[in-house]
C-alpha cells in the first residue's frame, strides 16, 4: 500500500492532477482513496490531496507518506518530517530546498519547451507514474475524459516527458480493482438521489454540500430533473416541499448553517406530512466555523431541530457505499412515512474519493405511496389508520382535494383547534416512529464478537474505526470490537445493549467536543460511556490516531 | 359550469373586512375561466389573507409565514398542469417575504399572486407593515411610522416584473377583471389589492381608498415602462388601479432546459440507463 500527498497552493492546479493520477492508479488495478484538504480561499494559502493506493480495500487516511509532490516550498516544510525511509519529494529545481530526499526536477522550463507553462503538472504526473513502477497504458484514455481536446495532445507529452525523467523507486503492486468505481461521497449521495427517482433540487450554494447541487445539476437534463438555485436556504426547503407536495421527489442540500435557516420548514415537512429529503454536509461550527473543514457536531442538534414534536428520520452516512444506498433508503421511507429524513453526511466523506464496487440498482426498491379504493370514495388526506400513515394523493390527478396545513388539522386537513383532535392527530403522526422503528438497520459490527473493549462511532469515522480494529485485533486477537451507527435516530438499540452488556468498557469516538453519540446512547439506553476519543481541529481522525488514543493513557487499563 | 364550483364556506374573518369581496372576486374569476377546481392549486402562508385557501373548494397548501412564493413556484415546477394561485398579505408578502417576492419575479414561474394590501398586520392586531404609511400610529410604532413604506408596484416593475397590477376590494367587477387579466397572464402575475381594515388600520379605511383610486384610462399602454412607473409612483390623492405594466416574457418553464418540453415533471419515470451510463462514467 503506498500513500502520496499532492500540495500547494490554492489555484496551482492540485485538485486537476489529483483527479487524473487517481485515475490513472484505479486503471492500473488499485483501490484507491483520497482525502482533500483544503482552505477557504480560491488564491494561496495551503492546500493538499493525499492519494492512498494499494491492492485492498482502504478505508481510512493516514499521516506518513512515500511521495510528496511538492508545488511549493511551503508543502515541504509543512510535510517532509512525515516522509517515510525511502520515500521521496518532487519538486521543480526553482524551490530552494536542500532536503536529500528532494527530487528536483525542471519542470516549468520543460513545460515551457513543450510549449504551454500549465502542462508542468502533466510533468509531474508522468515522474509519480514512472516512480510507483507504473506503465502509459492508460493515460490516452484517461487524458482524453479530462483535458479538452486542443490540450490532449501536448498534457500526453508532457506525461511521456516526466515518465522518462527518473528512475522506479516503488515496484507496481497487481490489484483486482480497475472495474470498480471511484467517486466522492457527494457524488455518490447525488447518484442514489437520482436512482431513487429525484425530480427537484434546491439548495443555496454552501460549502461543503455544493457538489451535490454541482454533480446534479449536470446531469439534469440527462435524468430528467430540475436543479433550482434557491435565493436562501428557505426557500430553498420550502421549494422542496412544496415540489414534493405536487408530486415529484424532491430534496434539499446543504451544511449546518443553512440547516439552521431551514429549521422551521422541517416541522411544516412534519406537520403537513410531506415526504422530504434534506442533506446535512456537515462542517465545524458554530456560525461560519471552518467552512471547508470536517466535523460531527450536528447530530444533536438535526434530531430536536424545529419547534414542537414530529416524527423525522436521520440516517448518518458512514462510506461512499452507504451514500449512494443509504441515499435511495432515505427516498423510500419519506416516501413511505411521509416524513422527513435527514442525511448527515459531512466534509471528510463528502470530498474525499475512494473505489466502490459498481453500484447495483437491481436491487433498488422504493416504497410508493398506496392508495385504496375506499380512500379515493371518502378522501380524508389524514385518515386516522392503524399506523399513522395516511393516504396520499397527489394534487391534480384525481377527483379530490388535497390539503395541506401547517396549523394543527383534522383529517379533512382543515384548520382545527379542537383539543381532541389536536391530540389524536399528535398521536397519529407520532405512531409512525413505532413502524418505523421495526424497519431500522442496526449499526455495523467490526471485529471480535466477544469484544473487551466495545468502540461506538457514527458516520465518517467508519472507515477510520474499522481500520484501527483491524490494527488492534492483529496485536490481540478479538479484544477489540466496534459499533458504527447509519440510521442513528430513532437510535437502534437492540445490538448496541446486547454487546454493551459484554464488553468490559465502551469507548464512543467523534468529531466533536461533547460526545454527542454518546449522550444520545445514555438518554436512550442508559449505557454510559466510560471514555471518550473526541477530536474536533476540522481533521478527520485516522485508523493510526485511533489506535494510538486506545493503547495510551488510561484506556489501556 | 355552474356558479358554485369553488363553493362558500363559514369565514373567521372581520365582518365588514375586504378579504370577503376578495374571496367573493376570486371565485367568480376562477368560475369566468372556467377552471376546474380540482387542476388549481391555492397557496398561502400565514395571516388573515392567507386564510383564503380554506374558503374555497380547491386543492390547497397553506405553508409557513412569508413563504408562500416558494412553495408555489415549486409546486408549478412539479406540475404546470395545476393552475397556481397565491393569496396571502402584505406582511407575508413584503415582509417576512420580501426575498421571495425579488427573486420569484427574476424567476418568472407562471402562477398568480395576489397580495390582500390593507396596509397593516391583522392577525398579529394592529402593527405596522412594509406598506404602511409614515406617521401611522400603533401599538408598537407609539410615536408614529418612521420608516418609509415600500411601494410594492413600482418595485415589481423595476425587478422585471411582466404582469403587475393595482386594484381596491371594493371595486369587484374591476377586481374580476384584473384577477382574470393576470391568471391568464403567461408567467409571474402580480395584484396588489388595496383593502380597508377595519379592525386595526384606521387610516386606510374603506372610505379612504374610495375617495382615491381611480380606472386607468383605456388608452394607457401598459407595454410602457418608464410611463408605469410613473403610474406606479402615483400613490397619494389619487391612486390608479388597473394593470399598470405588462410585457410578454419567456416563462421559467420555456427557458428552462428539462421543462421546456415533455410531460409535466412529476409524471416522467426515471431511466436505469441512464444510470447505468452515469456510472460507467465513473469507471
Amino acid at each position: 500500500m503506498y500513500n502520496i500527498l499532492i500540495g500547494g497552493a490554492a489555484g496551482q492546479g492540485i485538485d486537476t492532477a489529483v483527479g487524473i493520477l487517481e485515475k490513472l492508479l484505479k486503471k492500473s488495478g488499485y483501490f484507491v482513496y483520497t482525502t482533500r484538504d483544503f482552505m477557504s480561499r480560491v488564491r494561496g494559502g495551503h492546500n493538499f490531496s493525499v492519494i492512498r493506493f494499494g491492492d485492498e480495500i482502504i478505508t481510512s487516511h493516514i499521516d506518513h507518506f512515500d511521495g510528496i509532490i511538492a508545488l511549493n516550498g511551503e508543502t515541504i516544510i509543512l510535510h517532509k518530517d512525515k516522509l517515510n525511509e525511502n520515500g521521496f519529494i518532487l519538486c521543480d529545481n526553482k524551490i530552494l530546498t536542500d532536503e536529500p530526499k528532494a527530487i528536483k526536477l525542471d519542470m516549468d522550463k520543460m513545460a515551457q519547451e513543450l510549449g504551454n507553462i500549465r502542462v508542468a503538472g502533466s510533468i509531474a504526473i508522468g515522474a509519480v507514474l514512472k516512480l510507483f513502477g507504473e506503465n502509459l497504458d492508460h493515460v490516452e484514455e484517461v487524458m482524453k475524459s479530462s483535458v479538452k481536446q486542443p490540450y490532449l495532445e501536448i498534457n500526453i507529452e508532457a506525461i511521456n516527458l516526466g515518465f522518462g525523467s527518473v528512475d522506479e523507486r516503488f515496484k507496481h503492486i497487481d490489484g483486482n480493482f480497475s472495474n470498480w468505481i471511484m467517486l466522492s461521497g457527494s457524488k455518490s449521495l447525488a447518484l442514489g438521489a437520482i436512482a431513487a427517482g429525484l425530480k427537484f433540487y434546491s439548495a443555496y450554494p454552501m460549502s461543503p454540500s455544493t457538489t451535490i447541487m454541482e454533480y446534479l445539476a449536470s446531469k439534469s437534463v440527462d435524468a430528467q430533473l430540475v436543479v433550482e438555485q434557491a435565493e436562501d436556504e428557505i426557500a430553498a426547503i420550502n421549494m422542496a416541499i412544496g415540489a414534493s407536495f405536487a408530486g415529484a421527489r424532491a430534496m434539499t442540500g446543504t451544511s449546518g448553517g443553512g440547516f439552521c435557516l431551514k429549521v422551521e420548514a422541517l416541522g411544516l415537512a412534519g406537520i403537513a406530512e410531506i415526504p422530504l429529503v434534506v442533506v446535512d454536509v456537515q462542517r465545524p461550527g458554530p456560525a461560519t466555523g471552518l467552512p471547508t473543514r470536517t466535523e460531527q457536531s450536528d447530530l444533536k442538534f438535526v434530531i430536536s431541530a424545529a419547534q414542537g414534536e414530529f416524527p423525522r428520520m436521520v440516517i448518518a452516512l458512514r462510506n461512499h457505499k452507504d451514500a449512494f444506498y443509504q441515499t435511495i433508503r432515505a427516498f423510500s421511507i419519506a416516501e413511505k412515512y411521509q416524513i422527513p429524513v435527514i442525511i448527515l453526511s459531512d466534509q471528510y466523506l463528502g470530498d474525499s474519493t475512494a473505489s466502490v464496487e459498481p453500484f447495483d440498482l437491481e436491487s433498488i426498491t422504493m416504497d410508493e405511496p398506496k392508495v385504496s379504493e375506499e380512500d379515493y370514495a371518502n378522501y380524508l388526506r389524514y385518515r386516522f389508520t392503524e399506523d399513522g400513515i395516511s393516504p396520499r394523493l397527489i394534487p391534480g390527478k384525481t377527483k379530490n382535494f388535497v390539503a395541506a396545513d401547517s396549523d394543527e388539522h383534522d383529517e379533512r386537513g382543515w384548520i382545527t383547534e379542537s383539543a381532541k383532535m389536536r391530540v389524536d392527530m399528535m398521536d397519529k403522526r407520532m405512531k409512525k416512529l413505532i413502524k418505523l422503528e421495526e424497519e431500522l438497520l442496526e449499526p455495523d459490527f467490526i471485529g471480535g464478537e466477544s469484544c473487551e473493549v466495545l468502540i461506538v462511532g457514527w458516520g465518517s469515522t467508519y472507515g477510520p474505526i474499522a481500520e484501527a480494529i483491524r490494527v488492534l485485533n492483529q496485536k490481540e486477537e478479538g479484544k477489540y470490537g466496534a459499533l458504527v451507527f447509519g440510521d442513528i435516530y430513532p437510535l437502534p438499540k437492540k445490538l448496541l445493549e446486547k454487546m454493551a452488556s459484554s464488553a468490559k468498557k465502551v469507548i464512543n469516538v467523534e468529531q466533536n467536543a461533547t460526545g454527542q453519540l454518546a449522550g444520545l446512547i445514555r438518554e436512550e439506553t442508559g449505557i454510559q460511556c466510560s471514555h471518550s476519543i473526541l477530536k474536533y481541529d476540522g481533521r478527520q481522525i485516522s485508523g493510526e490516531e485511533i489506535v494510538k488514543e486506545l493503547l495510551g493513557g488510561d484506556m489501556n487499563d | 359550469m355552474t356558479n358554485n364550483n369553488f363553493q362558500k364556506y363559514e369565514t373567521a374573518w372581520c365582518p365588514g373586512c375586504g378579504n370577503f369581496s376578495i374571496l367573493d372576486c376570486l371565485k367568480t374569476a376562477l368560475e369566468e375561466l372556467e377552471k376546474d377546481p380540482y387542476e388549481v392549486l391555492m397557496v398561502a402562508g400565514i395571516g388573515q389573507a392567507a386564510k383564503t385557501p380554506q374558503y374555497i373548494s380547491a386543492n390547497s397548501f397553506c405553508g409557513l409565514h412569508g413563504r408562500s412564493l416558494p412553495a408555489a413556484v415549486a409546486a408549478k415546477i412539479a406540475n404546470e398542469k395545476l393552475t397556481v394561485i397565491v393569496n396571502t398579505g402584505d406582511g407575508d408578502s413584503y415582509g417576512e417575504g420580501g426575498n421571495h417576492f425579488i427573486h420569484n419575479i427574476r424567476r418568472n414561474v407562471d402562477i398568480t399572486h395576489f397580495v390582500h394590501d390593507n396596509q397593516i398586520y391583522g392577525l398579529t392586531k394592529g402593527q405596522a407593515s412594509p406598506t404602511s404609511g409614515e406617521g401611522q400610529v400603533t401599538e408598537v410604532q407609539t410615536t408614529g411610522n418612521i420608516n418609509t413604506p415600500l411601494n410594492p408596484v413600482l418595485m415589481a416593475i423595476a425587478a422585471g416584473a411582466g404582469f403587475v397590477a393595482r386594484a381596491f376590494s371594493g371595486d369587484r367587477e374591476h377586481l374580476v377583471r384584473i384577477m382574470k387579466q393576470a391568471i391568464l397572464h403567461k408567467g409571474y402575475a402580480i395584484v396588489d389589492i388595496l383593502q380597508p381594515c377595519i379592525s386595526f388600520n384606521k387610516v386606510n379605511t374603506f372610505t379612504y381608498y374610495k375617495n382615491r383610486v381611480y380606472h386607468i384610462e383605456d388608452d394607457y399602454d401598459p407595454t410602457n415602462k418608464i410611463m408605469a412607473i410613473e403610474r406606479a409612483m402615483e400613490f397619494d390623492d389619487k391612486i390608479p388601479i388597473g394593470v399598470i405594466y405588462q410585457e410578454e416574457k419567456q416563462t421559467y418553464h420555456e427557458k428552462n432546459k428539462v421543462l421546456c418540453e415533455g410531460e409535466p415533471l412529476l409524471d416522467r419515470k426515471i431511466d436505469m440507463n441512464v444510470i447505468k451510463k452515469f456510472i460507467s462514467e465513473l469507471k
